[in-house]
């Protein structure tokens, strides 16, 4: 009896104690960065590679040039096992951190991005979601406060099928072609189908949508009926498991993995690894070189890892994913940067991180100067368009790394921006949003 | 001697038949009453109200739905994430499509069509038992979360799926919505909690609430001593619907923001059956503790390393994490099976005597 | 019209498909087979404990996964193959003696909810520890099984599927011969009949329980392995517990045989479902179509296909 008293004050002190759990600690004019990421669960596998990148590359600025204009960056991580609620948590719990708050918050999951887009706009705290979330976001006109450049999900579809054209022969050729979307059953999922019904319309191919239940660890019946309706190309929007479910299952129906295409979240190098050899040919789309032979790899070895390779690779250096994010963080860093050309070389707030990402024009002369050459491609970020409907690139396994296979693919814009704009209109009316005019 | 009924008569059927009986308990709640309302938006920082309070109250209140099911009326059910799934998006369904309904009555409509859904998936109840209810009540979250997956219908044809809570007022201030604070979502959450609490409450005591209990002990006796039980079975999964379709839209709508499926997971049905049985099955407070428990350790757990300097790499942190979580609620449950509710009745046998041994 | 071609939809048109393509009917069919005996794999760690002890032990799937990190991570520390195994079969008996010694000692004669709940904690803590200890990247798990495809009379079969069914089939053989010829196997199902008849005859039940649970843990690695090989070893193998719980109900709890036939009719049922019907409803029923299925036999037999008759008394 007494034990069980004991034991319930100390979950008494334990509620209590938990309350007042959280103190801000102030720093000194530094600008804060909130890091959601997932290093555990089930699609931690695409997380921690992602988690990497975004720790070595704001240390690497911090160490090589003591901070962005002599502000040093201080970011936290906050382990959300790509779970919306706990996201929404980290969220709450970073923004008001720093000696001027969380700068600008990059969630990598379509599902926290969701959640975080109504709230941007309230705290002033700017998402950057590159390719990833409400696709509708590139019209900064209705959010103003989000950032998906430098191309969204329908930019990407559209590209996939001028990819296809391409390699059809032209866009007559897709005239009776057969293309499938296997998708992840989600909001994510699901993203890229309109632009593919509106594009199918516009070409006359076939279009079979094939949803995937999460986790998607069984998908036979998928691919029995990809084995049935023998579809020319297969686009995947896959994500954790699921890929590497889909490529094995693909590999064993004996598809042509030349002609099976993922999108961006299905190229990682974990995606392909359990399918090893099985995998060679599967292609995915990017938009930044799968290498990690730029001189900002360089800098990141030099100054990240005292020039330790090895222990570099046991940090995911050089991954897909890795090098998504060096171009993420790299974006965060440079709309500092931007910002700072206004405001001046202090810890920026929110709102005027806001205005460096709206006004972010990287150059190919810029690129250069931070050694991402070739790495990636130029962007111009503006008012109305937070987008800039970057081209994609197409990478293929090789059974042991990525290749770059193709020219830059840009997305058909004709079709997606009007496409965009009427789904910002819709979420503007729905949720009591007036535009503003650019 | 603190906790002492001893003096305290009741001269009429009402005041013995009181929700509280005893001065000490009306004291209490009324307490905790007072400072719910003046004291916690008062003081708590705004991550406080998102982050625990909310949550807390909105999951107290499935917990309490859970638990007339299971706690009562004995019937083991996982269903819960669908139902609340089926709340939510009817709220959306309904405030978009009517906006001038205060958003409250919205609930409430939301809630009975959840009723209703989970009468009908309560019908296999009667033949049904034990793990293998569980187990079937399973195919009623999977079916309504694919439904609201790939029913476009239900989530006004947007290309993602997602449901949002639009902006919604009433007596001039916005309650839900980005624009609502914390402390209007908390208000009204914890108004709308401490009615349903009460009702359920007086459920329990009532003819109804006992003729669950009778059909939880055993439903052969129940019915020779005349109660029907498909009905008592029916109305205990209707009444349980509709507090976690309740509790579904608020959480949709004063908590979160917006959601989709996976927001509604089987997790979620997991975690209320947790705080029910952490917190005690068969009592109202317990869902309370229940979901203060389930609620609280994670966001403690992940709080304590910094709050004693303690700096660990992140995953290890939610490795450990994860494995207290766990191993605490085998102890748990070791420890006292009863639950929480039960420890506070223990605790107050103590305070009866004490300072005094026996 | 509607209503017509609704109907359609419902009756006609999916049988047309099937009779005019009866091969690719028959390769649904079969890897619907295959599939289910996938699903039975993980479901035969259930039965095995619930059989014993009457614990639903929702940790199974989390044992798969222990099991699988614990072999792919003995692997990559340069175990030879055979070691790895041996090594693994032995944490997993080191488990079954803790969670025997620290769980369900404390917990004999609690209500079957209470056992089922300390189960979910018990998951918590396998896939933290199995985390902590071998990290949580995707680890590829390569043990030379043969991988090709290859075509019989149109059908299209794969040689993996054939080995982890041909596997499934041995080991429900080996467990059914372990259960009805062996001294320990008879303790286990007077066990399962009556723990205070097997006690007062002088049965251990501590021991049987540690053994159990210690082939259910084996079970584990053997559908870990198999389903690890496809996707990877990683956390998400945890999530085939749910996969494995319609087939539960199907078979019922209590039966061996009842886990197998249950998993290869919730793996046809699916399969045809969700490749006839999907015009219909629109894909990705599978999820809940395995447990409406399970759900249409419980209707007419409340314990399931092969489950132990529920005798009640006032």
């Amino acid at each position: 009896m007494l034990r069980n008293l004991i034991l319930m004050l100390l979950g008494a002190v334990i509620g209590i104690t938990g309350v007042v759990a959280t103190t801000p600690v102030v720093e000194a004019d530094e600008q804060f960065i909130p890091m959601l990421v997932y290093r555990t669960g089930p699609y931690a596998p695409s997380g921690i590679p992602v988690a990497n990148g975004f720790r070595d590359y704001y240390t690497m600025i911090n160490n090589r040039d003591g901070g962005i204009n002599g502000v040093k960056i201080t970011f936290e991580e906050c382990e959300t096992e790509y779970n919306t609620k706990l996201g929404v948590e980290c969220y709450e719990k970073l923004k008001n951190k720093g000696s001027t708050g969380a700068s600008l918050v990059n969630p990598f999951s379509t599902g926290i991005t969701y959640q975080l887009i109504p709230k941007a706009s309230v705290d002033e705290v700017p998402i950057l979601s590159m390719g990833y979330g409400r696709t509708a976001a590139a019209d900064g006109r209705v959010f103003k406060w989000v950032f998906n450049f430098p191309t969204t999900y329908w930019s990407q579809a559209s590209a996939f099928i001028r990819y296809v054209a391409q390699q059809e022969g032209g866009e007559k050729n897709l005239k009776g072609k057969k293309i499938a979307h296997v998708y992840h059953n989600s909001a994510y999922g699901k993203e890229a189908n309109p632009t593919l019904q509106a594009l199918s319309k516009k070409y006359g191919y076939e279009l079979v949508l094939l949803a995937v239940d999460h986790p998607g660890q069984e998908q036979k019946a998928t691919w029995l009926q990809i084995r049935r309706a023998k579809p020319d190309w297969v686009f995947m929007s896959g994500w954790g498991v699921m890929n590497q479910v889909a490529i094995k299952e693909a590999a064993s129906i004996r598809y042509p993995m030349d002609h099976f295409v993922g999108n961006w979240w299905s190229g990682s190098d974990a995606d392909v690894v359990p399918a090893a050899a099985g995998a060679k040919g599967y292609k995915s789309a990017t938009f930044h070189s799968p290498t990690s032979d730029y001189p900002v790899h360089s800098d990141i070895i030099k100054h990240v890892y005292g020039g330790d390779m090895s222990k570099a690779k046991k940090n995911s250096f050089g991954e897909v994913l890795y090098n998504r994010t060096i171009v993420n963080a790299m974006f965060a860093v440079e709309a500092i940067r931007t910002a700072q050309a206004k405001y001046g070389n202090r810890a920026l707030t929110g709102a005027e991180v806001r205005w460096g990402l709206e006004n972010l024009n990287i150059t190919e002369n810029r690129l250069k100067e931070m050694g991402m050459e070739g790495f990636t491609k130029p962007v111009k970020v503006s008012c109305s368009d937070h987008e800039t409907g970057g081209p994609i690139i197409i990478q293929q396994w090789d059974g042991s790394k990525w290749n770059i296979v193709s020219d830059w693919v840009s997305p058909i814009r004709e079709v997606v921006r009007p496409m965009v704009e009427k789904a910002a209109a819709a979420y503007a009316t729905e949720n009591g949003i007036k535009p503003r005019s650019c | 001697m603190l906790y002492r009924e001893t003096g305290q008569f009741k001269i009429s059927y009402a005041a013995d038949q009181s929700v509280f009986p005893i001065a000490q308990d009306r004291w209490f709640v009324s307490l905790i009453i007072v400072i719910a309302i003046f004291v916690i938006p008062v003081l708590a920082s705004e991550y406080l109200l998102q982050a625990v309070m909310i949550p807390l109250l909105i999951f107290s209140l499935a917990a309490i739905g859970l638990n007339l099911l299971v706690g009562y009326a004995g019937q083991l059910s996982l269903g819960t994430g669908g139902f609340m799934a089926v709340g939510a998006y009817m709220t959306y369904k309904l405030t978009t499509a009517f906006p001038d309904i205060n958003i409250i009555i919205v609930f409430l409509l939301a809630g009975l069509i959840a009723a209703f859904v989970g009468l009908i998936f309560g019908i296999p109840s009667l033949r049904i038992k034990g793990f293998y209810l569980a187990v079937a009540t399973l195919a009623s979250q999977f079916f309504l979360l694919w439904m609201f997956n790939k029913v476009a219908w239900f989530y006004n044809y947007n290309s993602s799926g997602t449901i949002t809570a639009p902006p919604r007022e009433m007596f001039g201030v916005v309650i839900t919505g980005p624009m609502a604070s914390a402390e209007t979502r908390y208000l009204v959450t914890l108004f709308i909690v401490i009615i349903f609490a009460f009702i359920a409450k007086n459920l329990v005591r009532g003819r109804l609430g006992r003729s669950w209990m009778a059909v939880r002990d055993m439903d052969i006796a129940a019915e020779i001593i005349g109660i029907r039980p498909f009905q008592t079975k029916l109305i205990a999964f209707a009444v349980s619907s509709f507090y976690c379709g309740l509790a579904g839209a608020m959480m949709v709508f004063l908590w979160l923001g917006s959601a989709e499926t996976e927001a509604f997971s089987i997790n979620e049905s997991f975690n209320v059956l947790f705080m029910i049985i952490i917190g005690g099955l068969g009592s109202i407070l317990g869902s309370f503790l229940g979901a203060t428990f389930i609620v609280g350790l994670p966001i403690f757990l992940t709080n304590a390393p910094q709050l004693v300097g303690l700096s660990m790499p992140i995953d290890m942190q939610k490795h450990i994490e994860i494995m207290m979580f766990g191993s605490l609620i085998i102890f748990f449950l070791i420890v006292e099976p009863h639950g929480l509710a039960r420890l506070l009745q223990i605790l107050k046998e103590k305070l009866r005597l004490w300072p005094f041994p026996y | 019209m509607e209503i017509i071609s609704f109907l359609n939809l419902v009756f006609v048109n999916p049988l047309v498909e099937i009779f005019s393509y009866p091969i690719f009917f028959a390769e649904v069919v079969i890897s619907g087979l295959l599939t289910g005996v996938m699903y039975s794999l993980v479901a035969l760690g259930f039965v095995l404990i619930f059989k014993a002890s009457g614990v639903f032990n929702f940790a199974q799937g989390a044992m798969v996964l222990f099991a699988a990190l614990n072999l792919v991570g003995f692997i990559e520390q340069g175990f030879p193959i055979w070691l790895a195994l041996l090594l693994t079969i032995i944490v997993m008996i080191i488990l079954a003696f803790l969670i025997e010694r620290f769980m369900l000692r404390h917990l004999i004669n609690q209500e079957d909810i209470i056992l089922f709940m300390a189960t979910i904690g018990l998951t918590f803590l396998l896939q933290g520890f199995g985390e902590t200890l071998w990290g949580s990247n995707v680890k590829p798990l390569d043990l030379g099984i043969p991988n090709q495809s290859f075509e019989v009379a149109g059908l299209l079969l794969n040689e993996f599927d054939l080995f982890a069914a041909g596997s499934g089939a041995i080991l429900v053989g080996v467990l059914a011969v372990f259960f009805h010829y062996t001294r320990i196997g008879r303790a286990l199902r007077a066990v399962a009949d009556d723990h205070q008849a097997a006690m007062a005859v002088g049965i251990p039940l501590k021991t049987i329980w540690i053994i159990v649970w210690s082939v259910a843990g084996f079970v584990g690695l053997v559908a870990g392995i198999m389903w690890g090989a496809k996707s990877g070893v990683q956390f998400s193998l945890s999530l085939i517990a749910l996969k494995a719980l319609p087939v539960l109900i199907l078979g019922g709890f209590t039966s061996v045989p009842g886990a197998i036939v249950g998993g290869l009719i919730i793996g046809v049922g699916e399969k045809i479902a969700e490749i006839y019907w999907r015009p219909l409803v629109g894909g990705a029923i599978e999820n809940w179509f395995a447990y409406v299925l399970a759900l249409a036999f419980l209707l007419f037999r409340p314990q399931g296909l092969f489950g132990e008759r529920i005798i009640e008394r006032v």
